[in-house]
Order: structure tokens, then C-alpha cells, then sequence
């Protein structure tokens, strides 16, 4: 399976949408769309990650490279993500202390702390 | 002898098929359910860094994956043929950034934090991660 992306703006905040599978070999899909989204001025992401079926540290690390990116316009950028097979991979490269992970894109979205 | 033997360009678009092979000769070597995700991620996470290393110090060879089912272990070998698995030779990386080291060092905390058996072994020939899971066979019935 490939790695399906929409993005869509939810008040000031833009709800990028991941499915399938984000290794080695697509991740660079999804690292091009948050560099375009943060060089388009788009600085508060939700990634929501309910459709992803397999995530590795390829993705990680993209997902690190976004909050980065993002940080350096003092923007944000929160999962969405109740998959345990999924949550367990965070857990265990302790990037849930980095991460802020929410159980649906409406609480990510109004999140604001 | 491997139960199963794979070698795949060292290219990212077959690492995908290294996953699924090893999934696939996992479960039928009897390894739990619910432990064939982690052994999806773990080798997948090998592969990836093989891959990375081979094009990295530009090796054309391919890389290799032995799936061996045990009396009560299943195990997994990742090979690759990279001079210099451990550290990176000055220069070595021209094209890599922060993001793609890190990766790589991400990639090997995966694996220890999934696998409790696993030894990554390094040489002048190139590397090896090995990893076991234990397995039960039941009487497959064909």
C-alpha cells in the first residue's frame, strides 16, 4: 500500500490527512508536504494519523523534521492517533514527551496550549 | 540453511517487500500474533538502515535477509556489505543532513526497544543485525 496525503484548513490550524504506510521509501511524500505547507505560512499542523496502518523511524523522523520546522515560526504540530501498534513506536523512541498526541482531529484542533 | 533467504537491490522501494516476506514466513513458523507487527517493524527498520548504508558509501551489492525458523526461535539476519556500519568515515555522508543521522540512530533504538534478543555486529565486510523471537509450531495443516 502507498502513502495517501489531503490536506484541508480547519480555522487557523491545517489538518493534514496520512494513510497507508510511511517508511523509507514514502516518507520523503510526506516530508515534501510539510516543508511546502510551512514555506506556504502554514505554522499550526494536525497530522492525523487514524489511517496509517505501518510507521517507522523513517517516519519519525519526518515527523521530527516537521515539528522543527514549525517551531522555528513558533507554530505547532499534534498527532491524532489511537492506534496502539502505532502509539507503541512513539512510546518507545520516548517521542510522546515530544509530541503532543490527541484521540481525535477536533481536540487537536482546539488545543491550545 | 535459512528457511527463507531474500536479496533485494538496496533500494527503499524493497523494503517494503522485505517486511511482508518476513511477516509472512514468521506466522508460519508459529511466532504469536500479536508479535508480527514487531517483527514486521524490527527487520524493516534493519533493511532501511542497510539500504541506507549501502547508498550512503555507495555499495552496489544487495542487501540480505535470512529468515530461519528454529526449534522454538524464529530468526532473522540482515546483512549488509557496508565497510563502515558503525561511525561514518569523514565525508562519507555528503548528502545527509541532521534528519537522516538521526534517523539512523532512531532506526537501532526501534530495534533494541521492540527485540529482546538482537546483536548488531560489525566488520571490515560489512554488518549484521540478528534477531530472534520465540516460536511455537503447531501441525500446519496444509
Amino acid at each position: 500500500m502507498d502513502l495517501s496525503l489531503s490536506t484541508r484548513t480547519v480555522g487557523d490550524r491545517t489538518v493534514v490527512e496520512v494513510g497507508g504506510e510511511i517508511d523509507v521509501y514514502t516518507a520523503p511524500k510526506l516530508r515534501e508536504q510539510l516543508v511546502e505547507l510551512v514555506n506556504d505560512g502554514s505554522y499550526h499542523l494536525v497530522v492525523d494519523m487514524e489511517g496509517v496502518d505501518f510507521l517507522d523511524s523513517t517516519g519519525l523522523g519526518v515527523l521530527v523534521g516537521g515539528l522543527k520546522r514549525v517551531r522555528a515560526h513558533e507554530g505547532s504540530l499534534r498527532l491524532v492517533c489511537n492506534q496502539e501498534r502505532i502509539l507503541k513506536i512513539f512510546r518507545i523512541t520516548g517521542l510522546t514527551k515530544v509530541f503532543p498526541i490527541h484521540t481525535s482531529v477536533e481536540d487537536a484542533v482546539a488545543a491550545t496550549d | 540453511m535459512a528457511t527463507v533467504e531474500l536479496r533485494f537491490s538496496a533500494l527503499p522501494e524493497h523494503v517494503r517487500t522485505a517486511r511482508l516476506v518476513a511477516a509472512a514466513v514468521a506466522r508460519r513458523a508459529g511466532v504469536d500474533e500479536a508479535v508480527l507487527d514487531e517483527v514486521r517493524l524490527a527487520v524493516g527498520e534493519a533493511c532501511t538502515r542497510a539500504v541506507g548504508l549501502h547508498l550512503s558509501n555507495g555499495v552496489d551489492a544487495p542487501v540480505r535477509v535470512a529468515l530461519t525458523e528454529e526449534e522454538k526461535k524464529f530468526s532473522i539476519e540482515v546483512g549488509d556489505e557496508s565497510p563502515t556500519s558503525t561511525g561514518h568515515a569523514p565525508g562519507s555522508h555528503p548528502d545527509v543532513d541532521d534528519e537522516g543521522e538521526s534517523e539512523d540512530e532512531m532506526g537501532l533504538a526501534v530495534i533494541s526497544g521492540l527485540v529482546d534478543d538482537v546483536e548488531v555486529t560489525t566488520s571490515e565486510t560489512g554488518g549484521v543485525i540478528r534477531m530472534s523471537w520465540p516460536a511455537s509450531p503447531q501441525s500446519l495443516v496444509p
